[in-house]
């Protein structure tokens, strides 16, 4: 009897499996390493660094307008928030006005970002669900926006449509008819999204209650964005530091306090909604103008330290600038909003099953580049 | 009755007497075999392509896609060339797999599903075996499966196959119970399990019309339990693709995925054939009962078109769900078994024996 | 009796939700026509890009072979991934003047992020993005591209 216990010392190893780096439901090349005991996970491990390319350091060899072309790169469904975001630091860090017609266009094209983007995400959380046909739909829906952008900005997804003190070109003749086009179109086509996947019983089932994330834990992980906002934690970029036309637009912040899969899922429904109707506060008001200030062919910012911030698709995106005077920055951190919210994935998942993990990961949004850099 | 025409069953009789008379029993009977099993192989090959085809085409029309399109006209023979490529790929030998079972259990998979299709009756007399216990036959062999499946996430040694195995057997062993049991209301109705006999007796009237309410029920809840167990979406936990990766089948490559991607398809068909038969009547023409001039037009379409038109309803049914519903999560689909499922179906079969009993069916 | 009333709500409640998704793939289904996808070997002759559309850099030249290029090198400054190179040479002039004058332009399609920034800065609109998207070629060294022409020279500017 003795014996057999002894020998029952199999050690009770963990069941450990990596999901990624190379995986459909990571949308990229995240690593986690997750502890399971039967179906539930006990620990989610996240590893980094697959997509490291150093983005931060080259900046220290790049003029400020070329900066611009690599925060594309970060994260790539947000290419224009991102540039927006340097080109600001740089026009607040020099004191430049820029004409009015950049600002409403600036803001324009961030909100056609961020429709983009969520299209996508919706896209891949139906997919990460299960629900294939959701991809399908969305990206239909997502051509539309990105036709707009190709025939303004000459690209598709990576625009680099901003340079300090503008834009590279003034917007299309065709630009307003096409976006009052979408409009139009899109208003048809949402609640379409709602009856295939809000309202499903099964999507309710498999986020209600999954991955609670209270506000004192969104504030402490800095998880922001629709994800931060779902917890309750008013951090909307664009309401509470408005830059750009947003000081002349009304919104509502879509603010929810139950924190889980659901209503991050919701957030960013809604945040569709909130979006066109700033489109169609600017669209028809976008004031004559020039589309640049005249710049100096080699921008120095004055010594010192600058950050400006910008609500990315994912949350609050920020560039942080120390410059020594010279053309090139001394250094350049980018605050990307995705590594924040990655960071809460354990609390998040911790507990739940495989298949609600998948589901907290789609409801987060992540786009790996982004976390990376 | 006009579709008597289209009796297959002298016809089977004189190639059996011709057979026996001119062999020895021995060889005359495999003989038989062989000529069943031929053409039989080849419908199953065939039915399989098909399907895979119709699923592509059918999902890409709900996606809003053209869907395959290059391979000759509408792309049909793109299936036919996916099975060549998938013939000549490479057989990937895993490392520390267990090699008997890891090839074993295609075979039993797709042998199992090769079964179930004996005794199917595609028309009258046209069948391999008319059993006495059909739907039992059917049932018993159709979840054999299932052993190849945890077999295969078993010795593929990898993690993830490990979890998609474990799961489906759990859910193969609680949805057997609603398959069998809104069979058993069936067979309640029909007063037989001999498939043949519950085609007989829809002649006046299908099950579905004739057994209206708890025939219904019976075939929703049939058609759920029965998509759960052939693991297809919205319950293809198995091998949930974004969940993990391919799940039981991810270590499989070349022609033993092929088997497993075939007998995926060739369950969808043996289970929608069943349906066919013990809910819309199998092979029997749509009778109404007074239009004697409609029934008689009715009775000229031959069996075969009347069957495969059924069965290929109840399959575009499935691909339909499919293709719109997020996958359930392990707990829920367990949940909508136990907590709704069987207690409505308990219910549905007192309701039927009611029915019956009391004669308010039509 | 209320726990029977809500079980019941909550499965008719679901089965409604679930009708409703079939209703919006159902539709889909059956109406074909919306179908947006582009049959695209097939329709490149009908194929335009938007006339912004960043293809890759390209150095139009006119009737007479020539450009506009002045081999400033303000583009390859202003490159970030160092994609341009201009190679000039001096050549010298009728009135004995020597003069700077483009050699090659080469340009590495391989490194371009077709970030617009050489366009942008090129003093005398030299360089334009072309329409071009079928960029795959099987061998490397074929994007290392010759933007002018052989035997090209510079448009004088016409004086006003």
């Amino acid at each position: 009897m003795e014996n057999i216990i002894t020998n029952n010392s199999i050690q009770q190893e963990e069941y450990i499996v990596n999901m990624g780096p190379q995986h459909p439901s990571t949308h990229g090349v995240l690593r986690l390493k997750i502890s399971l005991k039967g179906e539930t996970v006990e620990n989610i491990e996240p590893h980094c660094g697959y997509i490291h390319r150093g983005i931060e350091k080259m900046c220290e060899r790049l003029t400020y307008q070329q900066i611009i072309h690599l925060t594309d790169r970060l994260d790539y469904l947000s290419a224009h928030t991102n540039n927006e975001a340097v080109c600001l630091l740089v026009e607040n860090a020099l004191q430049i006005e820029v004409p009015e017609r950049v600002k409403y266009i600036r803001t324009i094209l961030d909100e056609l970002t961020r429709l983009a983007s969520h299209q996508l995400w919706w896209c891949a959380f139906g997919m990460d669900l299960g629900a294939l046909t959701t991809y399908f739909y969305g990206l239909r829906d997502r051509e539309k926006i990105l036709d707009i952008f190709e025939e303004t900005t000459g690209a598709r997804l990576l625009q680099s449509f901003n340079v300090p003190g503008g834009l590279m070109n003034d917007i299309h003749p065709n630009f307003i008819g096409r976006v009052k086009e979408f409009i139009t179109y899109f208003r048809k086509k949402l609640p379409e999204y709602d009856e295939l996947l809000t309202g499903n019983v099964i999507l309710k089932e498999r986020t209600t209650d999954i991955g609670l994330l209270t506000l004192e834990e969104a504030i402490n992980y800095g998880v922001t964005g629709p994800s931060g906002r779902a917890s309750g934690f008013a951090c909307d970029v664009r309401k509470h530091h408005p830059y750009s036309a947003y000081d002349k637009v009304e919104f509502k912040e879509i603010l929810y306090t139950k924190g889980d899969s659901f209503h991050r899922y919701k957030a960013r429904v809604e945040e569709m909604w909130e979006s066109m109707k700033i489109l169609e506060q600017l669209i028809d008001n976008i004031p004559e103008g020039d589309y640049a200030v005249k710049m100096k062919p080699i921008i120095k910012l004055p010594e010192g330290e600058y950050y400006q911030r910008v609500e990315a698709a994912r949350g609050e995106f920020g560039v942080y600038v120390l410059s020594t005077g010279e053309k090139y920055p001394y250094r350049v951190k980018f605050r990307s909003p995705n590594f924040s919210n990655l960071s809460a994935i354990n609390k998040l998942g911790a507990g739940h099953k495989i298949a609600d993990l998948v589901a907290i990961g789609g409801s987060l949004d992540l786009v790996i580049p982004d976390i990376d850099r | 009755m006009a579709f008597d025409i289209y009796d297959f069953t002298s016809f089977n009789q004189t190639i059996d007497k011709a057979l026996y008379d001119n062999l020895p029993p021995i060889l005359a009977m495999l003989t038989e075999m062989v000529i069943i099993g031929v053409v039989f192989l080849l419908f199953y090959a065939l039915v399989g392509l098909f399907l895979v085809y119709a699923e592509r085409k059918v999902c890409a029309f709900i996606q809003n896609r053209v869907g395959p399109n290059r391979v000759g006209p509408y792309g049909i023979f793109q299936t036919f060339a996916d099975f060549i490529k998938l013939l000549m790929k490479e057989l990937i030998p895993i490392n520390k797999a267990d090699k008997i079972l890891f090839n074993l259990a295609p075979f039993i998979v797709i042998i199992a599903s090769f079964m179930a299709i004996a005794a199917i009756p595609f028309g009258k007399g046209l069948h391999a075996i008319d059993l006495n216990v059909g739907i039992f036959y059917v049932m018993a062999v159709s979840s054999l499966g299932v052993v190849g499946i945890l077999l295969a996430g078993w010795s593929s040694n990898n993690k993830y196959s490990l979890i998609g195995a474990m799961r489906s057997g759990a859910q193969i062993v609680s949805y057997e119970l609603s398959v069998g049991l809104s069979m058993v209301t069936m067979v309640i109705l029909a007063g037989s399990m001999q498939l043949s006999e519950i085609v007989e007796a829809q002649r006046n009237g299908w099950f579905i019309f004739t057994g209206h309410v708890p025939a219904f029920i019976a075939f929703v809840i049939f058609l759920i339990a029965s998509t759960a167990e052939t693991n297809r979406g919205p319950f293809d936990l198995a091998e949930a693709e974004s969940e993990l990766t391919a799940g039981f089948h991810t270590e499989y490559s070349g022609i033993k995925f092929a088997f497993f991607f075939l007998a995926e398809y060739m369950n969808m068909f043996i289970v929608a054939s069943i349906a066919a038969t013990i809910f819309w009547g199998g092979w029997m023409p749509l009778h109404i009962p007074g239009w004697e001039g409609f029934n008689i037009v009715m009775d000229y379409i031959p069996p075969f078109f009347w069957y495969m038109g059924k069965t290929l309803v109840v399959i575009f049914l499935m691909m339909w769900f499919k293709w719109t519903f997020p996958r359930l999560r392990i707990d829920q689909l367990l949940k909508l078994e136990w907590k709704y499922l069987l207690p409505i179906n308990l219910f549905n079969i007192i309701l039927m024996a009611l029915i019956v009993l009391m004669g308010w069916h039509f | 009796m209320n726990a029977i009333i809500n079980y019941l709500k909550e499965l008719f409640g679901g089965i409604k939700t679930l009708l409703t998704g079939m209703k919006v793939t159902g539709y889909y289904f059956v109406h074909p026509r919306q179908i947006i996808t582009q049959q695209y070997p097939e329709n490149r002759k009908t194929l335009k890009m938007f006339d912004r559309f960043k293809g890759e850099v390209s150095m139009p030249h006119d009737e007479n072979n020539q450009h506009k290029c002045t081999a400033c090198s303000i583009c390859e400054i202003n490159c970030p991934n160092g994609s341009i190179e201009v190679i000039s040479k001096q050549v010298e002039k009728e009135d004995g003047k020597k003069k700077k004058e483009l050699d090659t332009y080469i340009y590495k399609l391989s490194m371009c992020t077709f970030c617009g920034i050489c366009i942008k800065v090129c003093p005398q609109d030299a360089i334009v993005f072309s329409q071009g998207f079928e960029h795959a070629v099987f061998n490397r060294e074929k994007l290392i591209k010759t933007l002018n022409k052989p035997g090209s020279s510079l448009k004088e500017k016409v004086k006003e």
